[in-house]
C-alpha cells in the first residue's frame, strides 16, 4: 500500500470492461460539456452567487430535484440493463453482464434510487413548498439547508465515482453482513457504499432538524397546527421519522465500518459477532425510510386532489391522524422484512399483525382522496392523472404487502420476485408517481410557466402501462419460484415473463424520453405558458398567493391566517397579499460555507475509501476549520429596503394587471 | 381586510422581535439535534445489550473493570457539568470574566475525564483486551469511545466559543451558542450516567 495513494492503483480503473468504460466516458463527456458550457458563457460568477452559495430554500429545492432527476437516469440505466440481462440469460445463456458486474448493478440501482433519487426528490419538494405554504420567508436554518444539500451531492458524486474508479458493492442495497464484511467483500465496493450513504445521511439528518424547526416555529401568525396545509403536516411527520431513523442508519454503518477498517467484531461470523443484529438495526431505519419517502407524497396528492376537484380535502383531521398513525407505527413493523430469521411464532405474529394494522390508516387516506373527488368538478390535468394512477397502483401494491405480512406466506415468498414486484408496486406507484404529480403541479410556482400537458399525459400513460408490463410478470415469477438478483437461470418457463418485463422497462424508457421532451418543449414555449397570476390551478394554499416564481423574500407582508385553505378563503373575500405599505425585510445572506464544507467531503470520503490517510486527515481538518471560520462570521443577514420590495411588488402588480 | 391596512411598528422594535424568535428557534433546533444524537446512542446501547455476553472466550467485565477508578472518572464529568452550570449562571449575569473562568474549569474537568478514559482504554488494549478481542469488547469500546468523541468535540467547541466570548463578549450570538453548548454538555452527562449504570455497574455485578 502506497503512502500517497493508499490502495489506489491504475489497475483499479476497469479498462477491460467496455460497458463500464462506455458509461464512464459518457459521464465524463456530460460533466466536461457542462463545465465547457458554463465557462464559455462566463456563467461561473452567476452560478456561484445565485446557486452554489444560495441559501434560498426555493433554489436549494430546485437543485435537489435536478440532482434527483439526474440520478433517476442513472438508476434507470441500471434497471433496464438488469431487465435486458434477465430477458437474455436463460437456459445456459449467460447474457451480456458477468456476475460481478450484475451484482454491482443491482446494488447501485437500489442505493441510487432510494438515497439519491427518491430522497433528494422529496427533500427538494419540501424545500420548495413548505416555507411558502407556511407563510415563511425561508427555512429555520438557511445555512444548514445549504450544507445538507451539498453533503447529499457529495454522496452522489462518490457513488458515481465508483463506476470509474474501483468498483461498487456487490452486496445488495442494504449490504447485509457477513457478505459485506472484509472477509467476503475485500474490495472497495462496500466502502464506497458506506461513505456515500454516511455523508448524504448526515445531510438528511440535518435537513430533518431544519424542517421540524421550520414547521414548528416559522408558521405565519394565526396558522395553528390544525390550520396547516396537509403537505406541511406530512412534511412534519416525515422529518420526525428522519430524525428518529437516520441516526440508526448512521450508527449501524459506523459499526460495519469499524468491522471493516479496524477489525471489530460486531457482525462477523466469529469472535462473538452477530450479523442478525445488523439486519435488525438496518431495518429499524429501513422501514421508517419507506414511509419517509411516501408520506410527503401523500401530502402532495392531498393538495392535488383538493385543488383539481375544486373542493376542500375530505377529512382533513382524519388525514392528519392517519399520517401520524402511520409515522408512529412505522417503528414497530421492521421485523416483517425477515420473518425467516426464525424469531419464533409469537414474535412473527406480533410483527405480522402490526403490519396489517398499518394498512388501515393508509386505507383511510385512499377513501379521503376518493371522497374529495366525489361530486367535485375534477379537472383531468397531468397531476390528476398521476394521482388516479397512483390510487389504483398503490392499492394493488398495498394488498400484496398485506399478503407478505402473513408470516406463513412470507416463508414462501421471502426474497422472491413477488417481493420485488410488491415494493416496486408501492415505490413506483406511490413515490415515483407522486414525485411526478408534484413536479407537474408545483413546476409553474418554481419557474413561472406551466409544463406541456400533451407530452405530460403521453409520458404518464407510458409510465403507467410500462409499469404494469414490467412488474406484473414479476408477481407470477415469484409464485413460480424465481428469486431476486439472478444473473442467469435454467427454467425455460420463466423466460417469456422476463421478456414481457423487459418490454415494460422499454415502455417506461419511452415515458422518460417523453418527460425530457415535455421539459424541453415547455422551456421552448415558455412565453406562451407564462403563469402571470401566480395561481395557475386556482389553488387553495398560500404558495399560490405569491408571484410565480416567488420573489426571493416570498412574502412582502407576512400573511395572517384565519383558517384552513388560507388562499382560497382570501380569494373568496376578494383579498390579496399585496400590502399598502412596505417595510424592510430581514433576510439571510448567501454563504460559501455550506458549499465548501459539503463538497470537501468528496475528497474526505474518497480518501477514506482508498485508505489515503493523509488526504482524509487534511480534508477533515479543512472542513472543521471552515466550520469554525464560518462561526466567526458576523455579517450573516441584511435588510431588503422597503423601496426595493415596493419596486418588485409593483412590477408584479403591473404584470398581473396586464394579463 | 383590516390586516392589510395595518402599519408596522418601527424598525428597532421589529428587529428585537425577529431576534427573539431566532434564539427560540435555534434552541429548538439544538434540542432536535440532541434527540437525534440520543437515538444514535440508543443504537449503541442496544448493540451493547445484544453483545454483552459475546465474550468469545475473552475477558469478562468482572476482570476488566475497575469500579472505583470509573467512579472517579464519573465524578470528574459530573463536576464539569456543575461547573458549566455555574458558568451559565455567570453568563446570564453578564459576568464575562467569571463565565470564562468557570468554562475553563469545565474544560479542565472534561479533559481529566477524557485522560482517565484514554488511560483505561490503553491499559485494556495493552492487556490484550482491545476491541478486536470479542464482540463484547467491540461494543464496549464503541459505546464508551463514541461518548468520548462527543466529549472531545465538546471541548473543541468550548475552546472556540470561549475565544469568541473573550473577543466579543456576551453578545446575543455568543449567549445563544453558550446555551447550546451547555445543553450539549449536560446531555453528555446524562449519556454517561447511562454508560456508568448499564456498562460498568451492571456489567460488574452480572
Amino acid at each position: 500500500m502506497s503512502m500517497i495513494f493508499g490502495k489506489l492503483t491504475l489497475n483499479d480503473i476497469p479498462y477491460q470492461q467496455p460497458i463500464i468504460m462506455g458509461a464512464t466516458v459518457f459521464m465524463a463527456l456530460v460533466v466536461l460539456g457542462t463545465l465547457w458550457f458554463v465557462t464559455r458563457g462566463k456563467h461561473w460568477g452567476y452560478l456561484w452567487r445565485e446557486w452554489l452559495t444560495s441559501v434560498d430554500h426555493k433554489k436549494i429545492g430546485v437543485m435537489y430535484i435536478i440532482l434527483a432527476l439526474v440520478m433517476l437516469l442513472r438508476g434507470f440505466s441500471d434497471a433496464i440493463m438488469m431487465r435486458a440481462q434477465q430477458a437474455l440469460a436463460a437456459n445456459g445463456a449467460q447474457g451480456y453482464l458477468p456476475p460481478e458486474h450484475f451484482d454491482q448493478i443491482f446494488t447501485a440501482h437500489g442505493v441510487i434510487m432510494i438515497f439519491f433519487m427518491a430522497m433528494p426528490f422529496i427533500i427538494g419538494l419540501m424545500n420548495l413548498v413548505v416555507p411558502l405554504q407556511l407563510g415563511a420567508r425561508d427555512v429555520a436554518f438557511p445555512y444548514l439547508n445549504s450544507l445538507s444539500f451539498w453533503l447529499t451531492v457529495s454522496g452522489a458524486v462518490l457513488i458515481n465515482m465508483s463506476l470509474a474508479i474501483g468498483e461498487f458493492a456487490k452486496t445488495g442495497w442494504l449490504a447485509y453482513p457477513p457478505l459485506s464484511e472484509l472477509t467476503y467483500s475485500p474490495g472497495v465496493g462496500v466502502d464506497y457504499y458506506i461513505w456515500a450513504i454516511q455523508i448524504s445521511g448526515i445531510g438528511t439528518t440535518l435537513a430533518g432538524v431544519n424542517f421540524i424547526a421550520t414547521i414548528l416555529k416559522m408558521r405565519a401568525p394565526g396558522m395553528n397546527l390544525m390550520r396547516m396545509p396537509v403537505f406541511c403536516w406530512t412534511a412534519l411527520c416525515t422529518n420526525m421519522l428522519i430524525l428518529a431513523a437516520f441516526p440508526i442508519l448512521t450508527v449501524t454503518l459506523a459499526m460495519l465500518t469499524l468491522d471493516r477498517y479496524l477489525g471489530f467484531h460486531f457482525f462477523t461470523n466469529d469472535m462473538g459477532g452477530n450479523p442478525m443484529n445488523y439486519i435488525n438495526l438496518i431495518w429499524m431505519w429501513g422501514h421508517p425510510e419507506v414511509y419517509i419517502l411516501m408520506i410527503p407524497l401523500f401530502g402532495a396528492f392531498s393538495e392535488i386532489a383538493a385543488t383539481f376537484s375544486g373542493k376542500p380535502l375530505f377529512g382533513y383531521k382524519s388525514m392528519v391522524y392517519a399520517t401520524m398513525a402511520i409515522a408512529g407505527m412505522s417503528f414497530v413493523v421492521w421485523l416483517h422484512h425477515f420473518f425467516t430469521m426464525g424469531s419464533g411464532a409469537n414474535v412473527n405474529a406480533f410483527f405480522g399483525i402490526t403490519t396489517m394494522i398499518i394498512a388501515v390508516p393508509t386505507g383511510v387516506k385512499i377513501f379521503n382522496w376518493l371522497f374529495t373527488m366525489y361530486k367535485g368538478r375534477v379537472r383531468f390535468t397531468v397531476p390528476t392523472l398521476w394521482m388516479v394512477g397512483f390510487m389504483v397502483t398503490f392499492v394493488i401494491g398495498g394488498m400484496t404487502g398485506v399478503m407478505l405480512a402473513l408470516p406463513g406466506a412470507d416463508f414462501v415468498l421471502h426474497n422472491s420476485l413477488f417481493l420485488i414486484a410488491h415494493f416496486h408496486n408501492v415505490i413506483i406507484g406511490g413515490v415515483v408517481f407522486g414525485c411526478f404529480a408534484a413536479t407537474n403541479y408545483w413546476f409553474p410556482k418554481a419557474f413561472g410557466f406551466t409544463l406541456n400537458e400533451k407530452l405530460g399525459k403521453a409520458s404518464f400513460w407510458c409510465w403507467l402501462v410500462g409499469f404494469y408490463l414490467a412488474f406484473m410478470p414479476l408477481y407470477a415469477l415469484g409464485f413460480m419460484g424465481a428469486t431476486r438478483r439472478l444473473q442467469h437461470y435454467d427454467n425455460p418457463a420463466w423466460q417469456p415473463f422476463f421478456i414481457v418485463a423487459a418490454i415494460g422497462a422499454a415502455v417506461i424508457l419511452a415515458g422518460i424520453v417523453l418527460m425530457a421532451a415535455q421539459l424541453i418543449v415547455s422551456i421552448r414555449d415558455r412565453e406562451q405558458n407564462r403563469d402571470l397570476t401566480g395561481d395557475p390551478w386556482n389553488g387553495r394554499t398560500l404558495e399560490w398567493a405569491v408571484a410565480s416564481p416567488p420573489p426571493f423574500y416570498n412574502f412582502a407582508k407576512t400573511p395572517v391566517i384565519e383558517g384552513l385553505d388560507a388562499w382560497h378563503e382570501m380569494k373568496k373575500r376578494g383579498e390579496t397579499l399585496i400590502p399598502e405599505t412596505f417595510e424592510p425585510i430581514h433576510m439571510p445572506r448567501n454563504t460559501w460555507a455550506g458549499f465548501v464544507i459539503g463538497i470537501a467531503s468528496v475528497p474526505l470520503g474518497f480518501a477514506l475509501i482508498w485508505h489515503i490517510w493523509w488526504l482524509a486527515g487534511l480534508s477533515f481538518l479543512f472542513s472543521v476549520g471552515c466550520a469554525i471560520a464560518h462561526s466567526f462570521e458576523q455579517d450573516r443577514d441584511y435588510y431588503v429596503s422597503a423601496e426595493e420590495v415596493a419596486e418588485i411588488e409593483g412590477r408584479r402588480i403591473a404584470i398581473a394587471e396586464a394579463a | 381586510m383590516t390586516t392589510l391596512t395595518l402599519t408596522y411598528p418601527g424598525g428597532s422594535a421589529h428587529d428585537a422581535h425577529d431576534h427573539h424568535d431566532q434564539a427560540g428557534t435555534v434552541k429548538l433546533g439544538f434540542w432536535l439535534y440532541l434527540m437525534s444524537d440520543c437515538v444514535l446512542f440508543s443504537g449503541l446501547f442496544a448493540t451493547f445489550a445484544v453483545m454483552s455476553k459475546a465474550f468469545a472466550g475473552g475477558p469478562t467485565p468482572a476482570t476488566l473493570f475497575d469500579l472505583p477508578y470509573v467512579a472517579i472518572e464519573t465524578g470528574l464529568l459530573l463536576l464539569s457539568s456543575l461547573a458549566s452550570g455555574v458558568a451559565m449562571v455567570a453568563a446570564y449575569k453578564r459576568m464575562k470574566g467569571a463565565t470564562l473562568a468557570w468554562f475553563a474549569i469545565t474544560a479542565l474537568l472534561g479533559l481529566g475525564f477524557l485522560g482517565m478514559e484514554i488511560n483505561e482504554f490503553a491499559h485494556m488494549i495493552a492487556e490484550g483486551a482491545g476491541p478486536q478481542r470479542s464482540g463484547f469488547l467491540s461494543a464496549f469500546f464503541t459505546l464508551v469511545g463514541t461518548h468520548g468523541l462527543h466529549v472531545t468535540a465538546g471541548l473543541i467547541w468550548m475552546a472556540v466559543l470561549m475565544s469568541q466570548v473573550a473577543l466579543r463578549g456576551l453578545t446575543e450570538t455568543t449567549m445563544r451558542r453558550l446555551v447550546c453548548l451547555s445543553l450539549f454538555w449536560h446531555f453528555l452527562d446524562i449519556i454517561w450516567i447511562g454508560v456508568f449504570s448499564f456498562v460498568y455497574i451492571m456489567g460488574f455485578s452480572a
